[in-house]
């Protein structure tokens, strides 16, 4: 049987293969490398060693964007989590009109991140005029809360209709025997629900987490990154640093920080998944 | 008996309150799509900052005027044709792909397929900013830079998840099944789409929902890699005159931000029940 299959390898492997080489392996390991070079045009590249990650760190905006960006992380992730889960807890008891609200709560998932800083751009600066406040892209605390609204109303649905799956799976016998010996309804939630969908947590939470920090769509068109680069996260700042700005040490830079943004997203995620696994548990 | 009543009473009292919290909440949360529709119906002067809320009533209401210069002023039509044939072909090409990569390494087990395997994880926690600019050059110089070839980095990019997907389902299907189909003369290739395709159904559909969300959304991608001034995808297209400073018609804008949404409103609604199944089953499998 192995041995058959295994003939077949040109056929089921290699299409993928070339593709992921040309997509992913290629473009990374030439990624890493020219974190070390300093060039503008791929004709003149000359290594320079580690002198593009000394200048990441005494770039202010990098390390500006840096803490931006782990605050709305952290804001997000608690917020979007918080916020389904309550929601999720409500729409698996049984009120009318569930289905309804379910597919309500999700759709604005479905929308482009460019198409959805719009939108949110218009209504909020309608918004925000109207209480006579200033516009989003004059004060960067307006741009922060801007950013964390948009991407609860993307991100909750979605993490709700996973902690609704969730909830579902918890069986009525655990929750009733829980009942009878006199556990309160904020007892059967904190000690019988959450630990059994502890699952659906870890993975809500990793992909709020990511999401989060990754986000570059949305910080485009809502703020764009005013006023003066203050609302621009890590993922905005690599990219102005590597197609806005004019010099020839910026792309070798712009590099590097993208190294080091990947090497800070591979630890958040394992410190994460670490984390929340610990606390699963079998029924 | 008397305190049951009661009991029952009360939480019917507060589910109806739930209900009714929950459809003002519903209310909000369509909201800004509600906003867009108004505005795309009102004359420019009324979709100022200032009169953004007001319906399109009076001597506000514009008729189709917005859509009908929006979509030939922005070239709305060829943005839809461009995300179209970008999301339809690299979807299908990295169902079909990695379906068959994933089969192998769930039944092929050498070091190689081990390797392919935590490559594809691995891809997952990348961002794309890492890859961004060498991955755009590669494209370049492959000529992979048009609508119609993008597939390929599509593709290459797009494998980790799909693979992902695809090995954590077909590791559960019993050997026993193909093995029979082989007694019965079956090559590995009519095994794999007469026999495991069928059987993989609802994690092709979950991938595709997953691919497709993905594909027809991205912007940095695209921007990168196509000629902008030649092919626009509809996220760039929006981009490009949103983005561009100087003076935006916001009226030919907000019919063209609805008329991106609306069609992903329209396919949302009639296929709901496999979109929402299938955003569960990926999340789960991930």
């Amino acid at each position: 049987m192995e041995k058959s299959i295994r003939k077949y390898w040109p056929v089921f492997v290699l299409p993928t293969m070339v593709a992921f080489t040309i997509g992913f392996i290629w473009p990374f390991i030439w990624g890493i490398y020219l974190s070390f070079c300093k060039f503008q045009t791929l004709k003149k590249v000359k290594i320079v060693g580690f002198e593009n990650y000394l200048q990441v760190f005494q770039d202010a905006s990098f390390v500006h964007s840096f803490w931006f960006s782990a605050l709305f992380t952290i804001v997000s992730t608690i917020l979007i989590n918080v916020l389904a889960f309550a929601i999720a807890l409500v729409l698996t008891k049984g009120i009318k009109g569930t289905n309804i609200f379910r597919t309500i709560f999700f759709m604005p998932n479905l929308i482009g991140g460019i198409v959805l800083g719009y939108i949110w751009q218009s209504l909020l600066n309608g918004l925000l005029y109207k209480f006579g406040m200033p516009l989003l892209s004059l004060s960067m605390a307006e741009g922060f809360w801007g950013l964390i609204i948009l991407m609860g109303w993307q991100q909750i649905g979605y993490m709700m209709i996973i902690y609704i799956a969730g909830l579902q799976n918890v069986s009525p016998e655990l929750v009733e025997a829980a009942k009878i010996d006199g556990a309160t309804n904020w007892q059967v939630l904190k000690n019988v629900k959450i630990p059994m969908v502890m699952p659906s947590i870890t993975i809500c939470s990793f992909l709020t987490l990511t999401n989060s920090f990754k986000l570059f769509d949305q910080n485009l068109s809502l703020t764009n990154g005013e006023p003066a680069k203050s609302t621009q996260m890590l993922a905005m700042n690599i990219y102005e640093t590597y197609y806005a700005r004019s010099g020839a040490q910026w792309k070798g830079i712009g590099q590097a920080k993208a190294v080091v943004f990947f090497l800070v997203v591979v630890v958040i995620a394992l410190i994460q998944l670490r984390a929340t696994r610990s606390k699963e548990v079998q029924a | 008996m008397d305190k049951q009543k009661k009991m029952s009473a009360k939480a019917a009292k507060s589910s109806t309150i739930a209900t009714v919290v929950f459809a003002i909440l519903s209310v909000l949360w369509v909201y800004p799509i509600i906003m867009i529709l108004f505005n795309s119906l009102k004359k420019e002067n009324a979709i100022s900052t200032g009169r953004i809320f007001e319906l399109p009533i009076g001597e506000a209401f514009n008729g189709i005027q917005n859509f009908v210069y929006g979509v030939t002023q922005m070239d709305f039509l060829s943005s839809f044709w461009y995300s179209l044939v970008i999301t339809v072909s690299s979807v299908f090409l990295i169902i079909l792909c990695c379906s068959m990569c994933a089969w192998y390494i769930c039944r092929v087990n050498t070091l190689m397929s081990k390797i392919v395997y935590y490559l594809c994880i691995f891809s997952m926690v990348v961002p794309f900013q890492m890859v961004m600019f060498t991955l755009s050059k590669t494209a370049d110089s492959l000529k992979l830079n048009n609508p119609y070839t993008i597939c390929i980095i599509y593709l290459g990019f797009g494998a980790g998840l799909a693979v992902f997907m695809f090995t954590g389902f077909m590791k559960s299907i019993p050997l026993e099944i193909e093995e029979a189909a082989m007694i019965d003369g079956c090559n590995p290739m009519q095994i794999f789409f007469k026999v495991i395709m069928p059987i993989t159904k609802p994690t092709t559909i979950s991938t595709v929902i997953l691919e497709t969300m993905w594909v027809w959304n991205d912007y940095l991608l695209p921007t990168l890699v196509l000629d902008i001034k030649k092919y626009r995808t509809i996220p760039m297209d929006i981009q490009y005159f949103r983005g561009s400073y100087g003076s935006v018609q916001m009226g030919p804008m907000m019919a063209c931000i609805l008329l991106t949404v609306l069609p992903i409103i329209i396919v949302y609604l009639c296929a709901q029940k496999y979109i929402l199944e299938g955003v569960v089953a990926g999340a789960v499998k991930g």
